[in-house]
């Protein structure tokens, strides 16, 4: 099991969920997990319903079995100056240099300074041992950016090392690439069964191949449960409309005769079925698509009451049994 | 069947709270003086979509319109004719032009408007060696930011050329919606800014007094930055800033420029978000932010609103109708009148005036002795079925299946009122147009029109079974 898990998708697919989920089914039995975040939008903390997340390692939760999970929100400029400090031991040197805007400029424009330090940060914690020699984290789990730009933001070590040819960066980011590229690492995708974020987890997985990148699983977020199935969708084609009215009528909804009420329902109850319809055959055919890719596919089912703390832990009960970890 | 219905007002799934502002878009789209029209929200809620369904509404009218996209879905590109990227504006074929107006259609590309930015403002020697410099290079291919970047410059090229009086942009899927409000600000005071001075003329600072500070700090990150990239790659960003300074010699001013246009009273933003928790709340920061930026808001789409057309049935009723189906044979068994174990709301039903309903054994007073004959008859028959294959049987089923889904359907509903109503209540003066669901994604010009008329509609004529009269069993 690669112990970076890389989790990105389409905006609104639930990455930070499934992010967040993942780890805490990775932490259950004893293990400790670090849950990653480095878009700054302290996605973790609401999910978890703790205050916003400083730039530093703290654990906000506890798994099943005893296991623990740490959050992490890296903030680049910090980990910039973390950085510096680590190579030039720069003390309040860094302080002038962030009066300067260097920093700024650093974490914002410098090609890639940005996403080098956030993935840089990562694959420190995936290697950082104990004295005994222990992995201090068994898993690194991060919240990473959306399907459109992970290639880029995990390939930009390998832009930099080729942009700065020699001196520390260079060594940082060949050290980051071989971490990213190598098993140690699997990159995860998460979609739901609409056409546009399937589209995308399709484009994205053939960027990440072609960039060498390890792609992990897909997991579809949000699955709706199946009100009606095959038969029932074949019948609705067929059934007359009276005597859907008469079954309404005897489930006590009034009179199934022509202006009764359970008459008056059956139209808007089968236009209802019929949007329905629509979109099961578009989710088939999602389905469809996203199994080509031969890749470990797994569902999760849609919140209706939207997530929270516990649906959290329900999902992490839901990756475990389909063996995520 | 047009009787008011005094029992729908207080369903509790509808809370009729205080209505929030309605947006009207049409005259905001047919007044010649809006000229811009931006479109933002959080990830997977729509933006593109509304975008090209505002342009093509827009242009329907009568207007000359360019949207500009910035990472539309394939299909929906195709459908405008402009899944080629050449960063050009296309004419839309295919709309209805009756009223004089025209679409055209781009989809954004960054890499190739950073070069033209270029090539326009450097001579071929200096443009050809800021393209080629390896710094440049990464810079363009869209680091973090550059998107952003791009999309305001490109909104400000298409806005001084004048060609269109309207242009309805579309956001990049940024990870905070409000970047590229930031983005023109941020390009201008970092190209303009005291380091890049710094980076590219450190010596001549060295005499001025009070800048001794600046010029140690800055020694030491130049050595720092060379030290940690390594010379070479300094030497590149030296070239580079100081080829693009030359170049760009008025990018602040332009930049500035970019951001007051976004003031300016032909503008017009329209957030866009989905009637879900998040989105929402991302919606109401980025109001606030608006108004903390003077940035003209319009309104607040609020896409993917369900309605329903039976909205008189609540979840609960639905429920227990669906379980009475579905198991009605315990019952037939122990008084052959399934009917009966589920009429808690046969009060209400006896108070409609309505004739010819409803029929049910214990509101004989109510309903109309054919309708009683045929409900019993039907429920015999049910009970009689027990062991073989009656299609009535799985009518039954089926019946049961369409009723959970519209307890279902009745639940979000509610949700989605609840959600909504948080929002106006914390920014009451925001107008909300609100866009009822389509079933699948919209890929064409006639999905978009279909978009554009539901974005126009006022929200309480969702689209529906409209002159559906409301059962009055819906005081449940």
């Amino acid at each position: 099991m690669s112990r970076l898990q890389v989790v990105s998708g389409k905006g609104g697919t639930g990455k930070t969920t499934v992010a967040a989920a993942l780890a805490l089914a990775l932490a259950t039995e004893g293990k400790r997990t670090l849950l990653v975040e480095v878009e700054g939008r302290q996605g973790i903390a609401q999910l978890f319903e703790t205050e916003a997340l400083p730039y530093e390692e703290r654990k906000i939760a506890v798994a099943p079995g005893g296991g623990e999970v740490y959050a992490l929100a890296i903030d680049p400029e910090l980990a910039l100056l973390d950085y510096l400090q680590m190579f030039y031991k720069l003390g309040s040197a860094g302080r002038a240099l962030k009066k300067l805007g260097a920093i700024d400029f650093a974490t914002t424009i410098a090609p890639g300074l940005r996403d080098v330090l956030l993935t840089g940060k990562a694959c420190e914690a995936v290697r950082r041992k104990e004295r005994s020699g222990r992995f201090v984290y068994d898993y690194v789990v991060m919240d990473a950016p959306p399907t459109g730009r992970i290639t880029r933001f995990l390939n930009v070590n390998d832009e930099v090392a080729g942009l700065a040819k020699i001196g520390p960066i260079h060594n940082q980011a060949q050290a980051v690439m071989r971490v990213l590229k190598s098993p140690e690492t699997a990159v995860h995708l998460v979609t739901l069964l609409e056409e546009m974020p399937v589209q995308e987890t399709v484009d994205g997985i053939a960027e990440l191949r072609s960039a060498r990148l390890p792609v992990g699983r897909i997991i579809v977020n949000m699955v709706r449960p199946e009100v009606l199935d095959e038969t029932d969708l074949e019948l609705l084609r067929t059934a007359p409309r009276s005597t859907v009215a008469r079954s309404l009528s005897s489930a006590g909804l009034g009179g199934a005769r022509r202006g009764g009420h359970a008459e008056r329902l059956v139209d808007p109850l089968l236009t209802q079925a019929e949007e329905y319809a629509e979109r099961y055959t578009l989710e088939h055919e999602q389905r469809a698509v996203l199994a080509e890719l031969g890749l470990p596919l797994h569902e999760l089912p849609l919140f209706a009451e939207g997530m929270d703390l516990a649906g959290l832990y329900e999902l992490a009960r839901e990756l475990r049994e389909q063996g995520v970890s | 069947m047009s009787r008011p219905d005094p029992a729908h007002t207080h369903d509790p799934a509808r809370p009729h709270l205080a209505p929030a502002r309605l947006l009207d878009v049409d005259p905001l789209l047919e007044d010649p003086k809006t000229r811009i029209v931006v479109c933002c929200g959080s990830g997977g809620v729509g933006k593109t979509t509304t975008a090209a369904a505002l342009g093509l509404r827009a242009a329907e009218r009568g207007r000359k319109v360019v949207v500009l996209t910035i990472d539309p879905a394939r299909r929906l590109a195709q459908s405008m004719g402009i899944d080629s990227l050449d960063n050009t504006p296309r004419r839309v074929k295919g709309i209805d032009d009756t009223a004089g107006g025209e679409l055209h259609a781009m989809m954004l590309d960054m890499k190739r408007t950073f070069d033209e930015i270029v090539e326009a403002h450097a001579d071929p020697e200096r443009a050809a060696a800021i393209l080629g410099n390896p710094f440049y290079q990464s810079l363009s291919a869209g680091f973090a930011g550059t998107q952003e970047y791009m999309a305001m410059e490109k909104l400000g090229q298409l806005r001084s050329r004048d060609e269109w009086d309207l242009i309805v942009v579309d956001t990049p899927p940024s990870r905070s919606a409000l970047d590229f409000l930031d983005a023109p600000k941020r390009l201008g005071s970092f190209l303009d800014g005291r380091l890049i001075r710094l980076l590219t003329a450190p010596a001549k600072l060295g005499g001025r007094a009070g800048m001794k500070f600046l010029n140690v700090g800055m020694s030491m990150m130049t050595g720092t930055l060379g030290k940690l990239l390594g010379g070479q790659l300094l030497k590149d960003v030296q070239t580079f800033v100081s080829a693009m300074d030359t170049t760009f010699g008025g990018f602040r001013t332009r930049a500035d420029a970019t951001y007051k246009l976004l003031q300016a009273p032909g503008t017009a933003f329209l957030v866009v978000a989905a009637p879900e928790r998040d989105a929402l709340r991302e919606a109401a920061y980025f109001v606030e932010r608006l108004a903390a930026e003077d940035m003209p808001l319009a309104g607040l789409v609020l896409n993917r609103v369900h309605g329903s057309g039976a909205d008189g049935l609540s979840a609960e009723r639905a429920l227990a109708a669906a379980e009475n189906l579905e198991e009605p044979r315990i019952v037939d068994q122990e008084d052959g009148k399934a009917v009966l174990r589920n009429s808690p709301d046969a009060q209400d039903s006896s108070d409609s005036p309505t004739p010819g309903t409803p029929a049910r054994a214990s509101a004989p007073e109510s309903g109309s002795p054919t309708e009683d004959a045929e409900n019993t008859e039907h429920t015999e028959h049910t009970g009689d079925a027990e062991h073989t294959e009656d299609p009535e049987r799985s009518v039954e089923q089926l019946t049961a299946g369409l009723l959970r889904l519209h307890a279902d359907r009745m639940q979000l509903l509610s949700r989605e009122q609840r959600t909504r109503d948080r929002f106006t209540a914390l920014h009451p003066e925001v107008a909300v147009t609100e866009v009822a669901a389509l079933p699948g994604d919209v890929h064409d010009l006639a999905g978009l029109r279909e978009i554009g008329d539901r974005l126009a509609a006022d929200e309480r004529e969702l689209p529906g079974p409209a002159d559906l009269p409301e059962p009055p069993e819906a005081s449940a």
